[in-house]
């Protein structure tokens, strides 16, 4: 399957070809490994051995004690709650936004394809087009919104904004995805009498496990992820873990507790991180051969 | 419009009842699609002309239309300083962000495409940092690239004393070290799209190119690497608009410093509309980025959606 003049290459140029193309892979593999290792590393040691040795040493003891501390104890702006009830509003919302913006981008993607109408690429080309726009044009108005609405300052109102502005990129998705499904097993149904909720059940959403995949990653990776919209929509008590991190590493009472930073920096990454050991590859895959296909 | 005889009869047979849920089929589509194009037509279209229409008043904390003040907000951010050193700076990291992810990333592909043992080991780690946040991101380089803590300490502590890497504390060169955690975190995501470009070059291309004695440095310079290039163009649209973007990462590494050295469009909005109460200001930066952005976007997504059509 594999373009492979590399065949031919080792042939000729032999061993040492095949040496200094090894030594540059692991190479960069350590440039892309080195800060992770050096934060779990340094998260599991006392403070003064962080002070006295230097970041690429293994800890002579072990502690989880920075893991706990940055978990329940740490001191967050003003309270010492730790990171936990942000973690668990970050968990209150992303569920319900990916949620709903992956069934509205499926529901999108399946009447731009199958239900085409006039200027149905018009309505498409709008909904990409704000996949893009730069999120500080409409803060403003956003806050605003949402002080309207009586949502300022909740985690209903973060779920809102993460659906709205994750639209154009679910129905992207979906919508190159249904582009390529048959489009007279959907005319074949709707003769049987199927109606359009029916045929959108029953045909289309049994085949449409790798979009939802890849859909579901990117949505919760850019959710969870989101700095921009906690750090100015969310109040002290729905702030997202991306915020409460950077009040843990900011808070300039007492002594900067490295460690427990580095702890809190992993916690934060972790959902995305196991999201992506899981099923990373399925989601290159799947984000190849729909979205970027070109 | 897609009535056929078989529907038609029933319709006519079983009277007003089954007309209307003809009807109500037909509209049925268009009926799910309008609430989620309402919220982008409102939220993303709605709120520009707002922002738009804000950037000609002379807004300061709260949104006030009652002074206008024409093109002074864009006048004014032209002539201050932070902005144009704001310019400077993406300047200065988009050409290199973008230039170093495509270089990195078409490099790791080709090296990965050479029929690697532990492909599957290594791919992950290449790739994983785009799990991270650009937020995690930039605490995790601030530690890395910090003197006294970080790499220039570990040298110190390997015993090579002269040894001195303190970008991040210097104004000119701390833009340089938003580059390199930039650079790690996305060039892994660069790499996997040119590796799935790379799989679906024809064999037989390069078969043929082969029996007639090309080289494989030949192969790649003549045939792939052009072969690439709608991945090229992906690729550059997906790294601008993230560098145009660019905010969080900032933050988490220097917040701007030293001093102004590090000031982005992105965190001139921020702290002029939120910080120093220049709330109109503020929008006519964010219009100044949306414009910057769309001129990459539009034609591209143009040429897209035109170009799918087609085909």
């Amino acid at each position: 399957m594999s373009a492979a003049p590399s065949q031919d290459n080792a042939a000729r140029t032999g061993i040492i070809a095949r040496a200094v193309i090894y030594s540059l892979l692991i190479l960069f593999a350590v440039y892309y490994l080195l800060p992770l290792y050096v934060m779990v590393v340094n998260s599991l040691k006392p403070l003064d051995e962080i002070r006295q040795g230097q970041m690429l040493d293994l800890p002579s003891t072990w502690t989880i004690e920075p893991w706990l501390s940055a978990w329940s104890t740490a001191q967050i702006g003003v309270s010492p709650t730790g990171l936990k009830p942000y973690f668990l509003n970050s968990i209150l919302m992303v569920v319900p936004a990916v949620a709903v913006s992956t069934l509205l981008g499926a529901l999108n993607g399946y009447v731009l394809t199958k239900w085409r109408f006039r200027g149905d690429n018009m309505v498409f080309g709008l909904m990409l087009l704000a996949c893009f726009i730069p999120f500080q044009i409409v803060l403003i108005p956003s806050a605003r919104i949402l002080g309207e609405l009586g949502l300022a300052g909740t985690v209903t109102g973060l779920v809102l904004i993460h659906v709205v502005y994750g639209l154009g990129f679910t129905t992207l998705f979906f919508r190159n995805y249904y582009e390529a499904f048959p489009t007279e097993l959907v005319r074949a149904a709707q003769i049987d009498g199927a109606s359009f909720f029916q045929i959108f059940r029953r045909i289309l959403l049994p085949s449409s496990g790798p979009i939802i995949v890849v859909t579901v990653i990117w949505q919760f990776t850019n959710i969870w992820n989101d700095f921009l919209f906690g750090a100015s929509f969310a109040d002290f008590d729905s702030i997202p873990i991306t915020v409460a991190l950077n009040n843990l590493v900011n808070s300039s009472t007492g002594v900067k507790e490295y460690n427990v930073h580095f702890a809190g920096a992993v916690l934060a990454a972790l959902p995305t991180l196991v999201v992506y050991i899981v099923s990373g590859r399925y989601f290159v895959r799947g984000l190849m051969a729909g979205a970027v296909k070109g | 419009m897609t009535q056929t005889q078989a529907e038609i009869v029933p319709v006519l047979t079983q009277g007003a009842d089954r007309g209307a849920r003809e009807t109500l089929q037909e509209w049925l589509p268009k009926l799910v699609l309008a609430p989620s194009f309402a919220l982008i037509l409102l939220f993303v279209y709605g709120f520009i002309l707002f922002t738009a229409v804000l950037s000609f008043t002379g807004s300061k904390l709260l949104p006030d239309f009652s002074t206008w003040v024409g093109f002074g907000n864009y006048v004014r951010l032209f002539n201050h300083p932070n902005w144009i050193v704001s310019l400077k700076n993406l300047a200065i990291f988009s050409v290199l962000y973008i230039a170093v992810c495509t270089v990195l990333g078409l490099g790791l592909a080709i090296l990965l495409d050479q029929k690697i043992r532990g492909e599957g080991f290594l791919r992950p780690i290449y790739l994983y940092p785009m799990a991270l946040s650009f937020f995690v991101t930039g605490v995790a380089w601030k530690w890395f690239l910090d003197p006294s803590i970080g790499l220039e300490h570990v040298m110190h502590t390997w015993g090579w004393e002269s040894f001195s890497f303190r970008w991040i504390k210097e104004g000119k060169m701390a833009i340089y070290t938003i580059v390199i955690a930039a650079v790690w975190q996305s060039s892994g995501f660069v790499m996997a799209m040119f590796l799935a470009g790379l799989r679906g070059v024809d064999n037989e291309v390069i078969k043929a190119a082969q029996i007639d004695g090309a080289s494989t440095v030949m192969i790649y310079r003549r045939i792939i690497i052009p072969l690439m290039r709608p991945v090229f163009l992906s690729a550059f649209v997906v790294l601008a608009h993230l560098a145009i973007k660019s905010y969080d990462l900032v933050v988490a590494m220097t917040d701007g410093g030293p001093g102004t050295a590090t000031w982005v469009p992105a965190l001139f909005m921020q702290k002029f509309t939120f910080g120093r109460n220049e709330m109109a200001m503020g929008a006519s930066s964010a219009i100044i980025m949306m414009m910057m952005i769309f001129s990459i976007i539009v034609p591209y997504l143009y040429s897209e959606l035109r170009g799918g059509r087609r085909s």
